[in-house]
Parts: C-alpha cells; sequence; structure tokens
C-alpha cells in the first residue's frame, strides 16, 4: 500500500534519514521502533508532506506522492497522529472532531458517530474543551479526529508517550479495533514491547539507517532486540 | 423552535428596535445632542476595527499592529475620492492635484470599499513575507510597516495626491447617524459569518496549536494571508469611516497612539470575543468623555479641590485601566460572546447564590 524508496531527508542541516526503504502492506499494522533521534518522525513527516525529503520516493496505492501537499495527502487517505498529542485546547472536543475533517465538504454525521462509537467516553464529554481532558482522553482524541478524514492509512507517533501503562493498553487495544475495520495502521514507538506485541510487519530504525526487520513477534524473540529495546540481558 | 428561541430572538428584535429608535431620536433632536452623536459614531467605526483586530489576534492567533497604517489607507482613499471637485483647489492650495486625480470622484460607499480594498492589497503584499514571522515579530514587524506607511503618505513626493504633511480637509460628512452605524453593522456582520465559518474554526485551529492544524491539512500560510487580508480589508473601510467622521485628517492622526487604543479596547472587551470588541469599544469611547468632569475645576463647600484640573481625567482613565486588567485579567467578556442565555444564566446564577447557594 505504502512503499518508501531509499528516502533521504534533512532535518535542521543534518541528513536523518538517510536512504531508507520499506513497505507497509494493505490492512496491516506496521512498527517503526528506535530510540530517539533515530529518525522515525522525520520519516512520517516526510510520509505527510509536513517535510521534503532531499531524494527517494514514496509511493501510495501506486501513486508517487513524493513533495506533494499536506492536503492532498490527507485527501488520498493518509493521516498522521501527531506527536504529544496536539489537541487544540481551547476548542471543544466535537470541534476537535469536526477539525479533522477539514478538508471534506460532504456530511460528517455517520463519521462523528463512528467515533462516538470507537470513543464512547469522547462523546460524554463533547462539550468540553479539549484542554481539560486527561492525558488519555486527549490521546484519544487525537486519534478520532484524525480518523475523521477516513483515512486508508493512520499514522501514529508515539501514542503512549507519557500515559500510564494501563491507558496504553487501551490504547493498543483501540488501534487494533481499529486496524480490523479496514484501517492501515503505521506506528512508531519507543515502547517498543507494546508495538512489537501489536504489530504484524516490524522495522528497526538506528541513526536514520533500517538496521532490521521482521514479523513483530519474531523480533519480540531476538536477542539483540530484546537487550537494546525491551531491557532484558543477553543470555 | 424552543420556547427559549423565540425569547431570544423577540428579545434580539426589541434591542435592536431600541437602538434604531434611540438613534432616530438623537437624529431628530441632531443639534441638542450632537455630543452624545459623535460619541456613537466614533465607538462603531473603532468597533469594526477592533473586531477586525480581534480576528487575526484573537481568533487566528497573529499579533499584528498595523492597524493605524490599514486605516491611514482607507482613510486616505476615502478622503480623496469624496472632496468634492469644486473645493479640491481650495484644499491643495499649496502644491495642486495631480491632474489624473483632479477629476476623479466617487460617493461615500464606494469610496470606502475602495480604500478596503488598497488596504487589502497592501496586506496582501506585505503578508508574503512577514507572516512567516510569529508572535513579537510579526508585531514589530506590522508596527514597522504602518510608521513606513504615514510616512510615505506625508512625504513631499506625495504632495499632489495626498497633499503631502497638509493633510485634508473638506470630507463630506456623514448625512445622519444612521450611516456609519449601519456601515459599521455590516461590516461586523460579515466578519462575525466568517468567524463561524470552516474557515474561522480553521482560524481557531492555527491559534491554538499550529502543528496540528498543519497535519490536518490546514495550509497555514495561505489561511493566515487569508485572516490578514480580510481583517487589513475591514480595517480599511473603518479608516475612511473615520476620514468621514473626522472631515479633516491628517497623518498624525494615524501614528501608533490609534494602534494602542484599539488595541486596549480588544484586550479590554476580551481577546477572542466579538461582542466584547464592541462593548469595550463604546466603553473606552464613553469612558474617556463621561471621565470628563475630572478635567474641571471642583470646589466642596468653597474649598477648591486641588487633584481636578486638565489632564487629571487621564490620570483617572489609567487607573481604571489597571483595575480592569488586573482583575478581568481576560478583559470583559474572556473568549465568550454575549448571548441571551449567558445574560439570563447569570441572573439565575445570581438568584441561586443570593437564596443560599445551592448551585
Amino acid at each position: 500500500m505504502l512503499k518508501i524508496n531509499d528516502l533521504k531527508v534533512n532535518y535542521g542541516g543534518i541528513e536523518a534519514v538517510k536512504g531508507i526503504s520499506f513497505e507497509v502492506p494493505e490492512k496491516s499494522i506496521v512498527t517503526l521502533i528506535g530510540a530517539n533521534g533515530a529518525g522515525k518522525s522525520t520519516t512520517l513527516r516526510t510520509i505527510a508532506g509536513l517535510k521534503k525529503p532531499e531524494s527517494g520516493s514514496i509511493s501510495f496505492l501506486g501513486k508517487d506522492i513524493t513533495g506533494t501537499d499536506t492536503s492532498s495527502i490527507i485527501a488520498q487517505g493518509i493521516t498522521l497522529v501527531p506527536e504529544g498529542r496536539h489537541v487544540f485546547p481551547d476548542m471543544t472536543v466535537l470541534e476537535n472532531i469536526k477539525i479533522g475533517a477539514y478538508l471534506r465538504k460532504d456530511s460528517l454525521e455517520d463519521d462523528i458517530n463512528w467515533v462516538y462509537d470507537l470513543f464512547p467516553r469522547l462523546k460524554e464529554r463533547s462539550w468540553q474543551l479539549a484542554g481539560t481532558l486527561s492525558g488519555g482522553e486527549q490521546q484519544m482524541l487525537a486519534v478520532a479526529r484524525a480518523l475523521m478524514s477516513r483515512p486508508k492509512l493512520m499514522m501514529m507517533d508515539e501514542p503512549s508517550l507519557g500515559l500510564a501503562p494501563i491507558i496504553v493498553q487501551g490504547i493498543f487495544d483501540i488501534i487494533r479495533e481499529i486496524n480490523k475495520q479496514g484501517v492501515t495502521i503505521l506506528l512508531i514507538e519507543q515502547n517498543a514491547n507494546m508495538a512489537l506485541h501489536a504489530a504484524d510487519l516490524a522495522y528497526v530504525m538506528e541513526t536514520g539507517h533500517i538496521t532490521m526487520q521482521g514479523a513483530g513477534k519474531d523480533l519480540l524473540e531476538d536477542e539483540s532486540i530484546k537487550a537494546a529495546y525491551l531491557g532484558k540481558k543477553k543470555a | 423552535m424552543t420556547k427559549k428561541n423565540v425569547r431570544n430572538l423577540v428579545l434580539s428584535i426589541l434591542l435592536l428596535a431600541a437602538a434604531g429608535g434611540a438613534l432616530g431620536w438623537l437624529q431628530a433632536n441632531s443639534s441638542a445632542h450632537s455630543y452624545a452623536i459623535s460619541i456613537i459614531e466614533r465607538s462603531a467605526i473603532y468597533a469594526v476595527v477592533a473586531v477586525a483586530m480581534n480576528m487575526l489576534t484573537g481568533f487566528t492567533g497573529l499579533f499584528s499592529l498595523g492597524q493605524a497604517g490599514f486605516m491611514a489607507l482607507g482613510a486616505y482613499v476615502t478622503g480623496i475620492l469624496t472632496i468634492p471637485v469644486e473645493m479640491r483647489a481650495n484644499v491643495y492650495y499649496l502644491n495642486g492635484i495631480a491632474p489624473w486625480l483632479e477629476n476623479v470622484h466617487l460617493p461615500m460607499l464606494p469610496a470606502l470599499i475602495l480604500g478596503g480594498l488598497v488596504a487589502a492589497v497592501f496586506a496582501a503584499l506585505i503578508g508574503i513575507p512577514i507572516l512567516r514571522l510569529k508572535s513579537d515579530y510579526l508585531a514589530i514587524a506590522t508596527l514597522g510597516f504602518a510608521e513606513i506607511i504615514r510616512a510615505f503618505l506625508a512625504s513631499p513626493a506625495m504632495n499632489t495626491i495626498t497633499n503631502g504633511s497638509f493633510g485634508l480637509n473638506n470630507i463630506p460628512a456623514f448625512s445622519n447617524i444612521f450611516v456609519p452605524c449601519i456601515v459599521s453593522a455590516v461590516c461586523i456582520f460579515l466578519m462575525v459569518l466568517l468567524i463561524n465559518s470552516s474557515y474561522g474554526r480553521a482560524f481557531k485551529a492555527i491559534r491554538e496549536d499550529d502543528v496540528a492544524a498543519e497535519s490536518m491539512g490546514i495550509n497555514l500560510f495561505r489561511h493566515k494571508e487569508l485572516a490578514f487580508v480580510i481583517s487589513s480589508f475591514f480595517t480599511g473601510i473603518a479608516g475612511g469611516l473615520l476620514a468621514v467622521y473626522m472631515r479633516s485628517i491628517d497623518t498624525k492622526t494615524f501614528q501608533v497612539t490609534l494602534t494602542y487604543n484599539i488595541l486596549l479596547i480588544v484586550v479590554l472587551g476580551g481577546i477572542g470575543s466579538v461582542t466584547g470588541s464592541i462593548i469595550g469599544s463604546f466603553l473606552i469611547n464613553g469612558g474617556q468623555e463621561w471621565l470628563r468632569f475630572f478635567d474641571e475645576p471642583l470646589s466642596i463647600g468653597g474649598v477648591q479641590i486641588p487633584l481636578f484640573r486638565t489632564g487629571f481625567r487621564m490620570v483617572i482613565y489609567s487607573v481604571l485601566l489597571m483595575i480592569v486588567v488586573l482583575f478581568w485579567r481576560r478583559g470583559i467578556m474572556g473568549t465568550s460572546e454575549f448571548t441571551w442565555d449567558n445574560l439570563f444564566g447569570l441572573f439565575k446564577r445570581k438568584k441561586k447564590k443570593n437564596a443560599g447557594g445551592e448551585a
């Protein structure tokens, strides 16, 4: 569905992504794990059109989208849940959700009901200002807002950041549920354990390169992954 | 329609009718009430600029201080075009008027709109480089721009067009009090429509979090430019209204203090509240006049109170402003709007409190 080929991106004069290639198959959950500064966020931002790549290509559903505007990328069915949630604090939950469908001109009624079914908590708080929600609720709102563009591929940047373990579990359950309903997920995480358990396919990114790839379950068993990301000692 | 909506509609119509009636009464007795009329007219004009500034600062999060510059553009365009052709030799008695401009004359309304358009074009041009700046830097850049406009209008090179530093006079006045009030109301109504549209929602999203707004596919630059241009358009129209209201203008009218006055109205009314800006405009313009009795000598029981002399009014005024800013940090209205429901809600809460605080 999404194909990245030899992508190079500069970030503040430094080459943050040094020629990576990977693929996201349709209807799967794919994760990109790696330490701080490995270039994960830059990769997502480039796919979403928020950054322009130096070289390489990105194609989505067989169409080249390298260097296209964010608005047309969203219109083609890619959405990004930014790192740190970034809800609009002085707007109500419902207004936040409506902003997610900003580029759509058709009726939103069905989709609002759909995201309210996914997140009943948000329905209860529909008129509350988003800034007054808890961290977990804000993350749900960020996901709900992204879903309003009716994406085929949802990219999530660190959905577990700063959340309690039990909330993280809930967020991952929702991610699986959304995936079951047909949305492909590309997830980047520092919480490698959670991400690998959820993922069909995983890539490990280190200082701008992809160093390892495989099924999520296989990587969980890999000794070097265990040592580097899962906090277990090599046997 | 629910009972509440009917009540609100009826109240709104009554309020409009009362306002219209009051204006009509003032107009019928205009010679006796010229003072009140002039305060109301100025308040209405300032309200337009305040709402336009609020649209930028309060709703889009762009802190611009270029209002005086855009008002000057609107005022000069309107002024030059509406001065009657036969008066022009008198107005431009020192330098003469440029021949191409000599017989160009427009009625007030088209001249106002043209003034707004000129301001909008300038805004579009300078918006391209300066809207990339953020917060304070944007304020400084727009402030500088406004001063450039002022210097440009006053420069000797513009003598045959703007009459340079001599200013313009003999601008025909409003035919009655309804003209500035209705033009202002229409301008504010159009801005409210914009703020409540999906563009307005995008403006608010940019104010709240530009990273997220961008990820939602909102083109930051295009929306900032749109807000800036439209705000400047209405600021230009208000400048034109001000020219007609004052009847004679020169570039000193459009110094930075004018922008600060507008900023004061916006802050006092509440950044992010349209009705707040309107109320603020009437309070500031009315308050400055109402406090005038402090400027007059006062004696109680034959003893002259020493503080009451010219200038004391501004001391009181400044102290009052400080008190308001200290205790209502978010302005009179905060970010909320005046609605009948809110007003009655306020009464109900008070009643409950008085009854023993069950709420």
